[in-house]
């Protein structure tokens, strides 16, 4: 990150100027500012001002992502406050439209890990450009863009001459919803998108299902949803409504990475696919409860690969994240049969082995249709063989300082994504976003290396005391 | 009378060791998991979803059916109040609409239900020659009621309009919907009234403004859990957006913008608002402290500080040895005690803070003519002295925060003292009722203090009276507030923030001493919340799990 310092040194000086100007609340802070202090603004009327593509651009008219932003940002800028009465004095300069030159023609994808999202914004009365690599680049471009314009006393609104250069420090920033432990009305995700866009935010991790209830309605496994949700009918996501926030997320430049996670977290899973869940015991028989998935069966990995197939063509990412978490292995050990198995296979009393076995297999059933993973911390920690290109997730808050485990990931060679610091579900008294906003991500013995294989973070809201009453206020 | 004082004091030494050695309980520890939380079992409470639970309940198995377009809420045979009264009237509407009003019923129950299994009439009657329907509810108000269910009417019976408002609440609870969408109710006798008269909700209007709206849609949540006292802290140093008629200046300098007032309609709106629901309006002009924003209104009315021989700029609490202070206060006073029609006003007198005052040469001079030496509390007592001669003279009670008893201000005999600051508060309570003031409990329910987790068993889990003193000290405590202070709340946040975690509070304010079961409480307090949300009410959840009806527009 050594070519960071420069701009980073330019940003901290640009932040001292924008601090003077009106316009100083863009965020989050682009990496370069520069404004002019000489009263170089224009103004703006929003009733006449328009958004457009530049003659160089290699998109233009019937590009979605782009033609729906334009919409969206005018929007914006037109709801900002009551109109002023329709002002017919010559008052110049006068800025009329901004032009957004994007390079490469793509325009219909799924933004991926990939993805670039640097912009360069000039704004003057003459001309105001946005010129960006990619069509999310311009999003975000055009995000910082409706920050920039401000209004005076009069309610005259403004904007100021200043050139923007911007790209984003980590390519995954990633905020976790929990649909499971309470039920979101899709409106509530469709909201949270939006104030992500706002945010800069561009990963929605959909924690979907858990132990409480299931509410994603498969296709292949309908029952899942039918005895798993709360309510079959009302608190549950249909295919549509998986589209819906799959297509909303991405005309925002966001992609959605869904997460079952197994084979823990599962109970709800239960009710839906008899035999999936572990028998647990009281001595030799039965205790009428269940615990994790049940790893011995092979009826378990036809469940998961019919299941994971369809989760594959469902959620378009590249990338899936499978849980892996808190596994407990108590109702394992009490199973007569998995104590067999375990020494069938010699795992011992080293039941970490068997969750590593259970892993494994469900890894080969996602490379095997081509896409990656995203796992909890402890399929790593405990030794699971994962593929090179997994993603370490690290959360654990109360198990040593979480920059060791950072540490240690990265060592292995592995990308890690950072949440444990960022709970954002643990409340407390007073401006705790001071807390969050203190971390420094990168601030872990390693090599530069090590910290590159950091690709960024994820703001988790879990929902055991969260649901539509509470959820904006709570994140935002 | 003086061997049966004696007498008496001998009882309240021992009944307060008794009390001491009963009701010690250890701090509770604070939950320290993570997503992992065991979870509480989800039941059914033999009350269904009643909250706050009444004093004496019996429910029957028999069920009887409503059926929305026979059903009837109407004044029952010799009610001294009719038709006339328009707050039974509201009421009537009110709760017909919150037992029926949120599904579309319109096509069903047209057709005759079997004989002996319907309901057809709430009858409401007021026994009480004057049924105070047009009188605004004060401190004696009486909120009993009688409720029995049975086929084929159901009677409510109070004394006053009162309580008849809290007893159609509570019928309003009694009734649920089965899987098929028909409303049942179950035989039912209840008896009711409240353990403690002043039970309060606090709002915070100077910190963040809190639009007309927020504060309405609380008094429903409120009437929902049968609080009674809205205390509205309406300024602070921050803002003042009470608009006055004699001093208009104050929220047209004070007040963060000319959008965030109190219009004296809006004052007058919210009054109303709570008449209707049962519910006191008592205001809170809090001086000499907080009261930066009063300044900007109001010239010389703060102290200017001085930094050394000159002044700094800033500015302290009210300037207490200028004639034109009490002038000041004469007309303000004058004008809140006639537009608050509470026979309470809440003075504050918290958290004075003296060096402002001590850097001040005129304010040392003043000291050293009046002999209060170098101590402060003596000039503070002079200022609350005379405020409440003020207030006095207009006729009005006060309601003032604990510091002005700590601090020994001459009060008179039935002022009401706030006890709020947070440790030893027991002890505090103890003092002020030994010294034969009426208490009001806040210190243990600040409800802005959000923590992670269930903390509302921690607000339950309070014993309001569990301090040392006799039984007649404990007369002394008329009640509780849950504050929810502005510092980290507007309307963004307001209503999940403060329900149901204020709905403890509310249940332990009004139900017995001995309801204390947490399990039966979580199982009650669940389904009340559920209720709240199908009302309007965008309380937050207890825990992990759903509503049949999750919130709407939000």
């Amino acid at each position: 990150w050594s070519h960071m310092t420069g701009a980073g040194a330019m940003a901290a000086l640009a932040l001292l100027l924008v601090g003077l100007v009106p316009a100083g609340a863009v965020w989050p802070q682009p990496q370069l500012v520069r404004e002019s202090l000489g009263g170089g603004r224009c103004r703006l009327s929003p009733d006449r001002f328009r958004f457009g593509y530049a003659r160089s651009s290699a998109v233009g008219p019937g590009c979605a992502v782009l033609d729906q932003a334009f919409l969206r940002y005018w929007r914006l800028l037109r709801d900002a406050g009551p109109r002023a009465p329709e002002d017919t004095r010559p008052w110049k300069p006068l800025c009329t439209e901004l032009l957004v030159s994007v390079a490469t023609p793509h325009c219909d994808g799924f933004p991926d890990m990939d993805s670039v999202e640097s912009y360069k914004l000039s704004t003057s009365e003459d001309l105001s450009l946005l010129s960006s690599e990619s069509v999310w680049g311009a999003l975000r471009g055009l995000e910082t863009f409706s920050q920039l314009v401000w209004r005076d006393e009069d309610g005259t609104f403004y904007l100021n001459k200043t050139d923007i250069v911007d790209f984003p420090r980590f390519a995954h920033r990633g905020l976790l919803l929990d649909t499971s432990r309470h039920y979101l009305p899709v409106r509530a995700i469709l909201e949270t998108l939006d104030v992500m866009a706002y945010n800069k935010f561009n990963v929605f991790h959909w924690h979907i299902v858990d132990d409480p209830s299931f509410p994603y309605e498969s296709a292949a496994f309908p029952e899942l949803s039918q005895k798993g949700a709360y309510n079959p009918v009302t608190h549950v996501y249909t295919l549509n409504d998986v589209k819906l926030v799959i297509e909303y997320a991405r005309l925002r430049g966001i992609r959605v990475i869904s997460e079952f996670d197994t084979p823990g977290h599962t109970l709800s899973w239960g009710p839906g696919a008899p035999g999936l869940l572990t028998p647990c015991y009281a001595g030799s028989i039965p205790s009428g409860a269940h615990g994790p998935v049940n790893p011995i069966l092979n009826t378990t990995y036809q469940f998961m690969t019919e299941l994971f197939k369809e989760i594959s063509t469902v959620f378009p990412d590249f990338y899936l994240h499978l849980g892996g978490d808190e596994v407990d292995f108590s109702c394992w050990r009490s199973n007569p049969e998995i104590q067999a198995f375990m020494q069938r296979m010699g795992f011992g009393q080293d039941y970490a082995k068997l969750e590593s076995f259970y892993i494994q297999r469900l890894l080969d059933i996602i490379s095997s249709y081509g896409k990656g993973y995203v796992v909890w911390q402890e399929v790593f920690d405990n030794g699971v063989k994962v593929k090179p290109d997994t993603i370490i997730h690290v959360w654990r808050e109360n198990a040593g300082p979480y920059q060791q485990e950072v540490a240690r990931v990265t060592e292995a060679g592995y990308r890690a994504l950072l949440s444990a610091p960022w709970y954002l579900n643990r409340i407390s008294y007073g401006q705790d976003w001071q807390t969050a906003y203190q971390v420094e991500p990168l601030e872990f013995e390693g090599s530069p290396e090590q910290k590159e294989l950091v690709i960024g973070g994820e703001a988790c809201m879990w929902g055991e005391y969260v649901d539509v009453t509470n959820l904006t206020p709570r994140l935002w | 009378m003086e061997p049966a004082r004696l007498f008496l004091g001998f009882l309240c030494a021992s009944a307060a060791l008794a009390a001491s050695s009963l009701h010690q309980r250890p701090p509770q520890p604070e939950p320290l998991l993570l997503q992992e939380e065991e979870e509480p079992e989800l039941g059914e409470s033999p009350s269904g979803s009643l909250w706050p639970l009444p004093r004496s309940l019996r429910i029957l198995p028999s069920q009887l059916r409503l059926a929305p377009a026979r059903f009837q809420l109407v004044h029952g045979p010799g009610s001294t109040a009719g038709p006339s009264c328009a707050l039974l009237q509201d009421a009537f509407r009110r709760y017909y609409e919150h037992i029926f009003g949120y599904s579309k019923w319109q096509n069903r129950g047209q057709r005759r239900l079997p004989a002996g299994t319907e309901l057809l009439q709430l009858q409401v009657i007021i026994g009480s020659k004057d049924s105070e329907c047009d009188n605004y509810p004060n401190i004696t108000s009486d909120e009993a009621y009688q409720l029995s269910v049975t086929e084929p009417v159901a009677v409510l019976k109070a004394e006053k309009v009162w309580g008849a408002l809290r007893g159609l609440e509570t019928f309003s609870q009694l009734v649920y919907e089965d899987d098929y969408g028909s409303f049942l109710i179950n035989e039912s006798e209840i008896t009711d009234y409240p353990r403690f008269a002043h039970r309060g909700i606090l709002l915070d209007t100077s910190r963040h403004f809190l639009p007309l709206k927020s504060i309405l849609t609380n008094l429903d949540a409120m009437a929902f859990n049968k609080f009674n006292v809205l205390h509205w802290h309406i300024v602070d140093d921050h803002s003042f957006p009470y608009q006055s008629v004699t001093f208009p200046e104050l929220s047209g300098k004070g007040s963060y913008t000319y959008d965030h007032i109190y219009t004296p309609t809006d004052v007058r709106l919210v009054i109303d608002y709570a008449r209707l629901r049962g519910i006191r309006v008592i205001p809170e002009f809090d001086s000499p402290g907080h009261t930066q924003s009063w300044g900007k209104g109001k010239k010389d009315l703060l102290t200017p500080c001085f930094n050394g021989e000159h002044q700094s700029g800033s500015y302290g609490p009210v300037n207490p040895i200028l004639n034109t202070t009490y002038n000041f206060m004469t007309d303000l006073f004058k004008e809140i005690s006639g537009v608050f029609p509470d026979a309470y006003i809440h003075l504050g007198g918290d958290e004075v803070d003296f060096t402002c005052w001590k850097s001040n040469p005129d304010v040392t001079e003043f000291m050293k003519q009046q002999g209060f030496g170098i101590d402060y509390a003596k000039l503070e007592s002079y200022y609350i002295q005379k405020i409440l001669d003020i207030v006095s003279s207009a006729n009005k009670g006060y309601i003032v925060w604990q510091e002005v008893f700590d601090k020994g201000a001459k009060i008179k005999s039935d002022t009401i003292v706030e006890v709020w600051i947070g440790n030893l508060y027991t002890a505090e309570l103890s003092r002020v009722t030994r010294a034969g003031f009426t208490a009001i409990l806040a210190a243990p329910w600040y409800l802005d203090y959000i923590s992670y987790g269930q903390d509302w068993k921690k607000y339950y889990s309070v014993e309001p009276l569990n301090f040392i003193g006799c039984e007649k000290q404990k007369k002394l405590v008329i009640g509780g507030e849950a504050c929810l202070w502005g510092e980290f709340v507007d309307a963004t946040n307001l209503t999940p923030r403060l329900w149901p975690r204020a709905s403890a509070v509310g249940e332990r304010l009004w139900s017995s001493e001995n309801v204390t079961n947490i399990r039966d409480a979580y199982n009650r307090l669940v389904k009340h919340r559920c209720r709240m949300l199908r009302r309007g009410i965008a309380a937050e959840p207890l825990f992990v799990g759903y509503c049949d009806h999750e919130a709407r527009g939000l």
